[in-house]
């Protein structure tokens, strides 16, 4: 998964698609997600960065993070997937 | 660099509620870095706000409804241009640009210059001819067609499916989700712009729209799209944005290309969720919104300005993504002996 180029991010989680002209509010863990996306690191490189950093099961990130990644295609923020970096 | 002095007169000066777009044009006109502008307002009716914007309209002249005909039209310019020496008019209602179309020869002899859609290029993309419009440029438009009675709206179901759009020939649009509603809508909007009254497939997606200027050569000086935030009850952007929309921009590069647009655009485009555009209409002047262009770093009134005077002007290449408008109304207080000047003498 990737994150469109032109998706502007701010560090206060703001998040403007420029395509659509849609905009959104994401938290401190969501912003870091979406950064990670956009720096090219894979989903599977988000999920064990996470892991790492915060106490969570894996179980629950799991599906937080397959949430939060259908939430970011949903808003067409996402393009289709190409060579990310792990 | 020295500004020129320019007398311009503008049309549409209804901030109101579903405005007219002559207040924009203005607030664009007065941010002119190569004109300073002496404003000229024409107007209606004795209550658009603008008449009274001293601010923005140095003097306001009364001018006939389009249905007096262009020669009474022609005759109240000669007065007010005697008066004014007018360099130029924006006309920016749909409904004038007929006469003032008719009397441009006219105008431009008597040193009144314009900057307007041939005859041909309004008539093609008038609402009524949308369709054929869509198929000569291939552009998706939704389906639509003309009714001229009542009787027809029953029969309506054999070619829409419900909700369906109800529209003005030259303005109102309301989406019915019945026979009734079309019923009520008809009468409404005919007693109001006559008929046809056109129905519209109704599509599904985002309120994407643009603001252009052709130059009548087939070259697009400049072009901004927005996106509706806000949409009033009457289906007008109350807050839009700039966007980044590259189909949009070919789409609009193409059309006047292929028109030669002479003058300002608007394009009404749905954007469905398949990324699919419907062109819904085409303004065949600047909209209410052209003031963000501005913010975008393209002045549209000003470089309009500059062809209708002859002289060169230098495409614009580029535009601020995520430059929003918001909308406001705002109370003015007026002495009631400015309104009676307007109402009885017909300037103020």
């Amino acid at each position: 998964m990737k994150i469109n180029k032109n998706v502007a991010l701010s560090d206060s989680g703001f998040v403007f698609n420029p395509s659509t002209g849609d905009s959104f509010s994401t938290n401190p863990i969501g912003l870091e997600i979406i950064k990670l996306l956009k720096e090219g690191k894979s989903m599977d490189y988000v999920k064990a960065s996470l892991l790492k950093t915060y106490t969570i099961e894996e179980a629950t990130l799991e599906r937080d993070c397959y949430d939060f990644a259908n939430m970011l295609m949903k808003f067409k923020l996402t393009e289709a997937d190409e060579k990310a970096e792990n | 660099m020295k500004k020129r002095k320019i007398n311009i007169a503008v049309t549409g000066l209804n901030a109101i509620d579903s405005p007219g777009p002559g207040i924009s044009v203005i607030r664009a006109l007065r941010d002119s870095e190569a004109f300073d502008v002496r404003i000229i307002g024409l107007s209606y009716e004795t209550l658009e706000p603008g008449i009274y914007m001293h601010n923005l309209v140095d003097k306001t002249y009364q001018i006939p409804l389009p249905s007096a005909g262009a020669s009474v039209l022609l005759e109240r310019l000669q007065y007010i241009h005697r008066k004014e020496k007018i360099d130029l008019i924006i006309p920016n209602f749909d409904a004038e640009l007929p006469g003032f179309i008719k009397l441009k020869k006219e105008l431009d002899k008597k040193g009144m210059k314009t900057f307007l859609p041939t005859m041909v290029q309004f008539d093609a993309r008038h609402k009524v001819n949308l369709s054929e419009f869509g198929k000569k440029h291939r552009i998706k438009v939704p389906f639509s067609k003309m009714i001229f009675s009542a009787n027809e709206i029953g029969s309506l179901k054999e070619d829409f499916s419900y909700p369906l759009v109800v529209k003005g020939k030259f303005y109102d649009a309301s989406i019915a989700y019945s026979p009734d509603q079309v019923h009520s809508y008809f009468n409404k909007i005919s007693a109001k712009w006559g008929l046809p009254v056109i129905i519209q497939e109704y599509v599904f997606g985002s309120e994407v729209n643009v603001t252009a200027l052709g130059d009548g050569t087939g070259v697009t000086v400049g072009a901004v799209p927005m996106r509706k935030q806000y949409i009033t009850d009457k289906g007008k952007a109350w807050a839009g944005i700039s966007i980044d929309d590259k189909k949009l921009m070919s789409m609009t590069r193409k059309l006047i290309k292929s028109t030669k647009w002479s003058g300002g655009l608007e394009l009404e485009v749905i954007k469905t969720s398949e990324d699919e555009y419907y062109l819904l209409e085409i303004n065949p002047r600047f909209p209410a919104w052209v003031y963000l262009s501005v913010g975008c770093g393209q002045n549209h009134p000003e470089a309009l300005v500059k062809l209708a005077m002859g002289e060169k002007v230098k495409t614009f290449t580029k535009y601020e993504i995520g430059k929003m408008f918001i909308r406001y109304s705002y109370d003015m207080i007026v002495d009631l002996s400015e309104f009676e000047k307007i109402s009885t003498l017909g300037e103020l």
